[in-house]
């Protein structure tokens, strides 16, 4: 065997009483393109995060060309030669190209040549294929090319050993075929690349091998060549995967009960987010949102919601005009509930106990209150009743509800969100970071609301899950709705069009 | 406008203005570095304070202006070594522990000043005197105004560009407008985030102690309770109307101080009027000044926060 | 012994407390000073004195109700630094009501004071919420601007248009008696402005534990994000909650004027408003905590004065010591009890105990 590239040797690390990681072996060998495949919370980024120098492990080695190494901070693993590039983009929006670049680059001196830096930033670039402009700031940059950033910042620092954490989330389709284009190039020119991933596809197009990890473990190493996806679909979840449909009965009424028309609103920074969407939803139908992420949906559920204003178009819930209407009232008079994609920083009030976050919805009503004064014993059995009822996990509804883990957080939230017997029910991506259990929980929850003639908009990144339990899916691109077809239909390579933007006629 | 009347009394009031001004500028210069690395120093007030009160003992004690601002610069350093400690070490709330500092440093003040300087506390302390530039200062107007000052009043002609320097041009700047900004980034390139905000936090307060040296050594030459009288705050003031660049904050400054002189003439001017209408004019103008232009300023994102890795 | 360890923690900042008073001990130590006798004079006549008594309650007014006017707005999240500021418009507005409205019943003259008090810090509160809450401009900032202009506007009018004529500093006419608030302690100056100000904190309390106002606010504090999504028009609350503390701390003037001084005294509050910040970390944002904790700092203060009479201590000595109790206090608060990390740290000390007592070190027993 070849010393030279990575080797890791039983690397554990455990959080608490977690254990995250659990002896894992592995070894990328010079110039591969080594693939990491797992599920949400299998350990993929606590592993490259060790690698990286930003967690220690609890035991195991790692060996850099043969050579053991111990990696105590990021400025370490740069000094071996190992570069990262996080999932979340960890770019200073702020400052240009290359500032971000030359950031933290050792043996600047006094005097911080960005002239210089930038000259031989475009010659890196260009041997690379990459075309930037080194002077530009980076918020006023596309996301693919903010990756491109991201790489050459890695490059720049003579990195060996690039580390990409689910690189393709970020992106839209049609930019991914052009950066594994650009993970090809590194490749010929010599790098070792570790791509973490759960997209078989990608995997499949440009990975040498793949390691699979689940829940800590290592529980495949092969290679690419040769093994088809479904098997290591198999690997990485444990067993066969069906994508399940789940039991629908179909849609009962034909009332329709949301009317968008031609919504258009603008974001926090002020540019145009939603550019005129419109569509209908029926009463127990679920109508889902595909797309990448940061294209719009985010204002949309908030401007459904009332969370955001509007700028111009109409709501109408079954035939009335609720467009200027506050939360509060779209909350409580109209009935609207929203699962938010940010459990923590919007759905729900972490230091609280739990019987209160299950009030947070409707603590001015009964049976919370009754006019101005809490009712606490009432709501606390009202809360234990939701736990038993959605299968909520805890200690006790007095327990901070921090200390629940996400798919607990998430059916308390839902519990919360359904009760109130709501006509629209909003939801944003709700399995992110769930694991299978939750999720399933998560959808049947969301059919039972649908049983019950509830009109449901879920939005979601994740098409598997969309193409399961939606009646039509909605493809929104740059702010605006591209198509609406029926999962029957969703074919990849029409969804995969529709989400690159190539508008077809709407099937309203 | 009868001030403006003749040449004399126009570089009266101008060399009132930068004389006037001296002091906010240290402090907001101090007040730039440690927002940019995302530590709002609310405690510059006391760190005026602290810096005063250790001229005030240096030069009593010692007998010497420069022992002054030596025994001034060390009693800011040690504030901010203790600010630095409890906000990024402990990471205790940033106003929390800047709010305590400045009540500790006015209490202590007062108390170690009357222990230290005692019955002496009236008596004229030794000071820095104005140093004429030969040739610059012959210059009509702007020379008596801007070159026949004191020493420190020329640091502070140094500060400002070499302030601007240091964050735009070099790369120790640029960690710092990068950890105010997003210091995830910057950890992540290996840029300490608590190191490099401990150095900014500490070298902050010694700014804004020169601001305190000043205003002893330099102008009135002995130490009174509270003297600082708020001087701290309106740099903060000057540190938002200039957006975080020391150049447009030293207009700010200049701004400020030029109110402030305008208030001065005119209780001057007018003894019949009770002198508080007039003493109130540079708080109203920087209220005024933020109300109207602070709203659309973006400060650093990450101010304010206290940052773990890893953490939410 | 997880529950005394928890007991202990809960404790901390009388711990604090202790511990900065430890370091005053030293600072008293410099001058010379034996601490013992110099703590023995301040506590001795500020609380086991009838007059010291009565002396602290009367400081305990103006420093319980700006410690509330500070402690509310900081359960939704906003410092306000303003209760000076707010304290001198109290005094300001109700003093003129009392001087310029015409005569009438004091059982209509003096709700009328106490109501343009609260409506004048009210609105040194209404400034900066509105600017925080619809401008984003830093309110702390702002408050403290908000102070100066206020310390000034109350000296320019005691020393101008409403100074007594012949009076050697700036002050007004005297109110006349019969708008002076009832004394609680014959014959000193211990007057109603305490017991109205502990009411309050109970009616804060109250609100904030069982009410749908107070959950809602408590939500704004703990995270605005989550309050807009329930419902809650969160710039609408802040105003108005920044408008109750002002209110409240321009009640903590219109006390001080009515029930103490009787009269617009320029400067007549020694930074009553920056000691109900130090309250209110005293208190942990409690508002029945916040009582105890001003008895206590009111204490001090007056015993400052008492210790300076008996054993010739400058009384400065006690600002000092009230910072390094705010220092301390909040730096107690920045260690978090963790349940299971105590219960870890235990089990191991059990552990290495019945190991050590055997004699014997079990190598298989240690995982690493």
């Amino acid at each position: 065997m070849t010393a030279q590239g990575l080797r890791l040797e039983k690397i554990s690390k455990t959080f608490g009483d977690f254990k995250a990681l659990d002896g894992v072996d592995m070894t990328v060998p010079q110039g591969t393109v080594h693939a990491i495949l797992g599920e949400n919370g299998a350990g993929k980024t606590t592993l490259m995060n060790i690698l990286y120098g930003l967690y220690q492990p609890d035991g195991g080695r790692i060996l850099i060309d043969g050579v053991p190494q111990r990696i105590t901070s990021p400025r370490r693993a740069m000094e071996l030669g190992i570069g990262m590039i996080h999932q979340h983009l960890m770019l200073v929006e702020t400052l240009t190209v290359v500032e971000n670049v030359v950031l933290g680059l050792l043996g600047q001196g006094m005097r911080l040549s960005l002239a210089e830096h930038a000259r031989k930033l475009e010659a890196l670039a260009k041997s690379f294929g990459f075309d930037i402009d080194p002077h530009q700031e980076v918020w006023k940059l596309p996301m693919g090319m903010r990756q491109r950033v991201e790489i050459l910042k890695v490059l720049y620092r003579d990195a060996n050993l690039i580390i990409l954490d689910e690189p393709t989330s970020v992106l839209a389709p049609s930019e991914v075929e052009g950066f594994l284009e650009g993970l090809r190039r590194l490749r010929a020119a010599g790098k070792t690349i570790i791509f973490i991933s759960h997209k078989l596809d990608e995997v499949a197009a440009v990975a040498d091998r793949v390691t699979v990890l689940r829940r800590g473990a290592v529980s495949a190493d092969l290679a690419v060549a040769g093994t088809p996806p479904s098997e290591m679909a198999r690997m990485m979840v444990g067993r066969d995967v069906v994508l399940t449909t789940l039991e629908k009965v179909p849609s009962k009424s034909d009332e329709v009960l949301v009317r968008i028309r031609d919504l258009k609103a603008r974001d926090n920074r002020g540019n145009q987010a939603l550019k005129g969407v419109s569509f209908d939803i029926r009463a127990g139908e679920i109508l889902g949102v595909a797309g990448v992420d940061g294209n719009g949906q985010a204002e949309l559920a908030e401007a459904l919601t009332g969370l955001r204003q509007a700028e111009d178009g109409t709501v109408e819930l079954s035939g009335e005009d609720v467009s200027a209407a506050s939360v509060y009232e779209r909350r409580h008079r109209l009935g609207i509930s929203f699962v938010p994609e940010d459990r923590h920083g919007t759905g729900l009030v972490l230091d609280l106990p739990v019987y209160q976050n299950a009030m947070i919805r409707d603590f001015r009503e009964a049976p919370f209150s009754s006019g101005p004064m809490l009712r606490t014993a009432s709501a606390r059995k009202v809360a234990e009743d939701w736990v038993n009822r959605y299968d909520v996990r805890l200690q006790s509804v007095e327990q901070p509800i921090r200390f629940l883990s996400g798919g607990n957080q998430q059916k308390l939230i839902f519990a919360r969100e359904v009760e109130c017997r709501p006509r629209l029910l909003v939801i944003m991506q709700p399995c992110k970071g769930l694991d299978v259990g939750a999720i399933e929980a998560v959808h049947r929850t969301v059919l039972a609301e649908r049983e019950r003639g509830t009109a449901i908009l879920y939005i979601s990144t994740e098409l598997e899950h969309i193409l399961s339990v939606c009646d039509r899916v909605a493809v929104m691109c740059a702010g605006r709705i591209t198509g609406i077809i029926s999962p029957e239909e969703a074919t990849s390579e029409r969804i995969g069009a529709l989400i690159g933007g190539l508008e077809e006629e709407k099937v309203a | 406008m009868s001030w403006a009347g003749d040449i004399s009394s126009l570089v009266d009031f101008f060399s009132t203005v930068l004389r006037l001004s001296t002091p906010i500028v240290f402090a907001a210069l101090g007040g730039v570095l440690a927002e940019r690395a995302g530590v709002f120093n609310v405690s510059l007030e006391g760190c005026i304070l602290g810096g005063a009160f250790g001229a005030a003992t240096g030069a009593y004690l010692l007998g010497t202006p420069v022992g002054g601002l030596v025994f001034g610069i060390l009693f800011a350093f040690a504030i901010g070594c203790v600010l630095a400690g409890l906000a990024v070490g402990l990471g205790i709330n940033q106003l929390v522990t800047r709010i305590a500092i400045n009540i500790l440093v006015l209490g202590l003040t007062s108390y170690l000043a009357r222990l230290i300087l005692g019955a002496d506390a009236t008596s004229t302390l030794p000071g820095f005197s104005p140093v004429e530039i030969p040739l610059l200062s012959s210059i009509p107007v702007i020379g008596p105004v801007l070159f026949n000052q004191d020493p420190l009043a020329y640091l502070m002609y140094l500060l400002v560009p070499l302030a601007y320097w240091f964050l735009y041009r070099t790369p120790w700047g640029l960690n710092v407008r990068a950890i105010g900004d997003y210091p995830v980034a910057a950890d992540t390139v290996g840029v300490s985030v608590p190191g490099i905000r401990a150095v900014c936090v500490i070298a902050s307060c010694v700014l804004g102690g020169l601001g305190g040296c000043y205003l002893v050594l330099c102008q009135v030459f002995v130490f009174t309770e509270n003297m600082s009288a708020g001087k701290g705050w309106i740099a903060l003031a000057a540190v938002i109307l200039g957006r975080w660049n020391p150049a447009l904050v030293f207009v700010a400054c200049i701004f400020f101080a030029f109110s402030e002189a305008l208030q001065l003439r005119l209780q001057f001017n007018n003894p019949d009027v009770p002198y508080q209408l007039f003493s109130m004019v540079p708080f109203v103008a920087s209220f005024v000044a933020l109300v109207a232009f602070a709203g659309r300023v973006r400060p650093p994102a990450a101010i304010g926060t206290k940052y773990v890795r890893g953490g939410k | 012994m997880l529950r005394a360890i928890q007991g202990i923690y809960m404790l901390r900042p009388v711990w604090a407390v202790l511990l900065s008073l430890l370091v005053g001990a030293g600072l008293i130590a410099i001058a010379g000073v034996n601490p013992g006798e110099a703590y023995a004079a301040l506590f001795g006549g500020a609380f086991l004195d009838y007059y010291g008594l009565a002396s602290t309650l009367a400081k305990m007014s103006p420093i319980l109700l700006a410690g509330l006017a500070v402690i509310i707005p900081l359960r939704v999240g906003l410092l306000n630094i303003g209760a000076e500021g707010q304290i001198y418009m109290g005094g300001l507005f109700s003093s003129m009501a009392a001087l310029l409205l015409p005569e009438m019943s004091p059982f209509v003259l003096v709700p009328l004071c106490v109501l343009a008090g609260a409506v004048g810090g009210g609105l040194w509160g209404l400034i900066p919420g509105y600017l925080k809450a619809y401008r984003g401009i830093n309110e702390v900032i702002i408050t403290i601007l908000l102070n100066f202009i206020a310390i000034n506007l109350v000296s320019y009018v005691a020393g101008g248009p409403m100074m007594q004529e012949g009076a050697p500093y700036p002050y007004s006419e005297e109110i006349r008696e019969g708008l002076w608030l009832p004394y609680i302690m014959p014959q000193t100056d211990a007057h109603l402005g305490v017991v109205v100000g502990i009411a309050l904190c109970v009616v804060a309390w109250f609100v904030f534990r069982f009410t749908t106002v107070g959950f809602g606010l408590g939500m704004i504090g703990k995270n605005p994000a989550a309050a807009t999504y329930s419902g809650i028009r969160v710039r609408r609350n802040l105003v108005a909650v920044m408008y109750v503390a002002g209110a409240i701390g321009g009640l903590a003037g219109t006390f001080e004027v009515l029930g103490l001084k009787h009269r617009l005294y320029h400067l007549f509050s020694p930074g009553y408003g920056f000691d109900g910040i130090v309250v209110a970390f005293l208190a942990q944002l409690s508002p029945l905590m916040a009582p105890v904790a001003a008895f206590f700092l009111s204490g001090l203060k007056v015993g400052g004065l008492i210790m300076q009479r008996a054993v010739g201590l400058e009384s400065t000595v006690v600002e000092a010591i009230q910072g390094l109790v705010i220092i301390f206090v909040a730096a107690s608060l920045a260690f978090r009890f963790d349940r299971g990390n105590w219960r870890r740290f235990l089990e191991r000390r059990r552990l290495l105990d019945t190991g050590l007592a055997g004699g014997i070190t079990n190598n298989s027993g240690g995982k690493s």
